[in-house]
């Protein structure tokens, strides 16, 4: 507490106001302090606090005293706190409201709430320095240059726990720095899925006039991609309306593609399509399984569907059991014999699905196994076919 | 003794796995049962030790490296005796079995028609020169034990066709 000055609540020209907060009450350290109901406010160099009966009574405590924030929640009839760590007092400073204190921090009380925000703004001010660049002032110059060799590699607790502040500090920008780049992605992307429209338009256009492999690929691979307008939760609202539209969206997304890949798709192959279809509005696990759920109360031509070992898949409505059971048996006559893997090689789909659709066959008593140590392999099932005892 | 003819499912893998699906399980135990009747019957075994003949071509083809598992042997086992085709001679452990191809009643007609072909009726004769005597030795049931006999013998003389003389003679009537 006797790191706090007197002040006229001021600012300083080079100063700027940053955050603003009522209803706080300061400790000293665990003890009660006389200001008890005052206004914090946050600038780029210092912290005040204005009482809020006697505007003559204001407070302020430079940002370079500080060395590290740490929020408490608030509680059963407790007021969420931002403990403040500071350096110790400076032997020359202005005169203050206490001479001297025991204590190495003090805590702020927020009465009215608001300290998240109040956090998050603190360390960044914190983190900024700005103090540092505009030391025009010779006293301070002169206090810095003596403190100088001493106060860079201090020894003992306070020095580890600047250390851990400069660290904690570091990782703090690199974050932001991260996020700053997603965030011109997100801005962009609606541009790029802009971009790849038109130019699927263009090569749709020209049809005629292209004729090699990749440009034809490279077209289709736009064609799948983009859902003009994406459902949201912002355009459809929450709840069962917003699942219901969603359910549409993504029978009329998943139609095509599941034609081309023999009529069903596993529910994270879904996921991941309809994902990069969207672009940047990204649906989450919850919102895709609760839309698919929809689907055939719906009535849309897909439906979802839940195979005895708990996987999920998406399939078209045309494409019944009975097909599924016809075309696996097909393939394991045509090979002879064949394991999921081989399966999901020859018909191309996921080793999941092959898995589904050669157990589905076999209770439908068209396949039968061979299990041995190399793995399960799949044979037409001659049991029901040929004679028990060969004429 | 002639090779022995083995069906067209021992050389078919899942045939040495337990199917899931019952309906294609019951044709393949099936399929089990008579190949271990038919095995038994041409090497005229009268009995089977499990852990033998597991390791025997019976339940094991070395062609294809398939074995049929132990559970699944005794799945076979079990088959066959509610068929009534084996007896456990221990039937905690379930270690040895007594197999018969055929039923003590199939065996009593099948002794009768041969008595009654041969004019043996109201005959006595020792059921040692029955099963192994010169006379039989064309027959299915010559070489056949002693126990199988005597309870064949017994179902003949349920219906009045034989009577028993102590334990080595026999009258038929």
């Amino acid at each position: 507490m006797d790191r706090f000055v007197w002040t006229n609540g001021l600012l300083e020209p080079h100063e700027d106001l940053k955050a603003q907060q009522h209803g706080i009450k300061i400790y000293d350290g665990e003890d009660k302090t006389p200001f008890e109901y005052g206004t914090l406010i946050l600038t780029s160099h210092r912290l005040i606090w204005r009482d809020h009966k006697r505007s003559d009574c204001v407070l302020a405590l430079p940002l370079s005293q500080i060395v590290f924030l740490e929020e408490t929640e608030s509680g059963l009839g407790k007021s969420a706190k931002i403990v403040v760590h500071l350096n110790p007092a400076s032997p020359n400073r202005p005169p203050g409201p206490v001479a001297s204190s025991q204590n190495s921090y003090i805590r702020l009380s927020f009465k009215d709430a608001g300290e998240t925000e109040f956090h998050r703004r603190f360390t960044e001010e914190l983190a900024r320095r700005s103090w540092e660049m505009t030391q025009a002032d010779p006293a301070q110059q002169q206090q810095a240059a003596q403190a100088g060799p001493t106060g860079a590699r201090r020894a003992g607790i306070v020095g580890i726990e600047r250390k851990l502040e400069q660290k904690r500090k570091e990782t703090d920008q690199t974050i932001s720095v991260a996020f700053e780049d997603l965030s011109n992605l997100m801005e962009k992307a609606k541009d790029m899925v802009g971009l790849s429209k038109t130019i699927a338009q263009k090569i749709q256009d020209k049809q005629g006039a292209i004729s090699e492999d990749e440009t034809v690929q490279f077209k289709s691979y736009l064609l799948s991609l983009g859902i003009p307008n994406p459902v949201t939760r912002e355009t459809h609202g929450s709840g069962t309306n917003y699942h219901m539209q969603l359910a549409k969206e993504l029978s009329q997304v998943l139609q095509q593609p599941l034609q081309e890949c023999g009529g069903m798709m596993s529910l994270a192959d879904v996921y991941c399509r309809v994902n990069r279809a969207r672009g940047m509005e990204l649906l989450s696990p919850d919102d895709l399984l609760n839309a698919c759920k929809l689907l055939e109360a719906l009535n849309l031509p897909i439906r979802l569907r839940e195979f005895d070992s708990g996987v999920v898949v998406v399939q078209l409505v045309s494409h019944s059991e009975e097909e599924v059971v016809r075309e696996t048996t097909r393939l394991v006559e045509e090979s002879g014999s064949l394991t999921a893997e081989e399966l999901s090689r020859v018909a191309s789909f996921s080793v999941m699905l092959a898995k589904e659709k050669l157990l589905t066959t076999e209770k439908k008593g068209l396949l039968c196994r061979d299990d041995t140590v190399e793995g399960l392999r799949f044979y037409p099932n001659l049991f029901m076919t040929k004679p028990v005892i060969e004429a | 003794m002639a090779e022995f003819q083995w069906p067209w499912q021992y050389n078919f893998p899942p045939f040495f796995t337990i199917q899931p699906n019952k309906d294609t399980q019951a044709k393949q135990l099936e399929a089990w049962c008579l190949l271990v009747l038919s095995y038994c019957r041409h090497r005229r075994q009268y009995s089977l030790d499990v852990t033998d003949a597991q390791d025997s071509p019976l339940f094991h083809n070395k062609k294809i490296d398939r074995k049929l598992p132990l559970d699944a042997v005794y799945t076979v086992l079990e088959e066959l005796r509610k068929k009534g085709n084996i007896e456990w001679t221990d039937p905690k452990k379930r270690n040895r079995c007594l197999i018969m191809w055929r039923t003590p009643e199939e065996w009593g007609k099948i002794i009768y028609q041969w008595v009654t072909s041969n004019g043996m009726n109201n005959t006595v004769c020792t059921t040692y020169e029955l099963v192994n005597g010169d006379d039989t030795t064309s027959q299915e049931f010559h070489g056949m034990e002693s126990w199988l006999l005597t309870r064949a013998l017994q179902t003949l003389q349920l219906e009045r066709k034989a009577e028993l003389m102590g334990s080595e003679g026999v009258k038929f009537f």
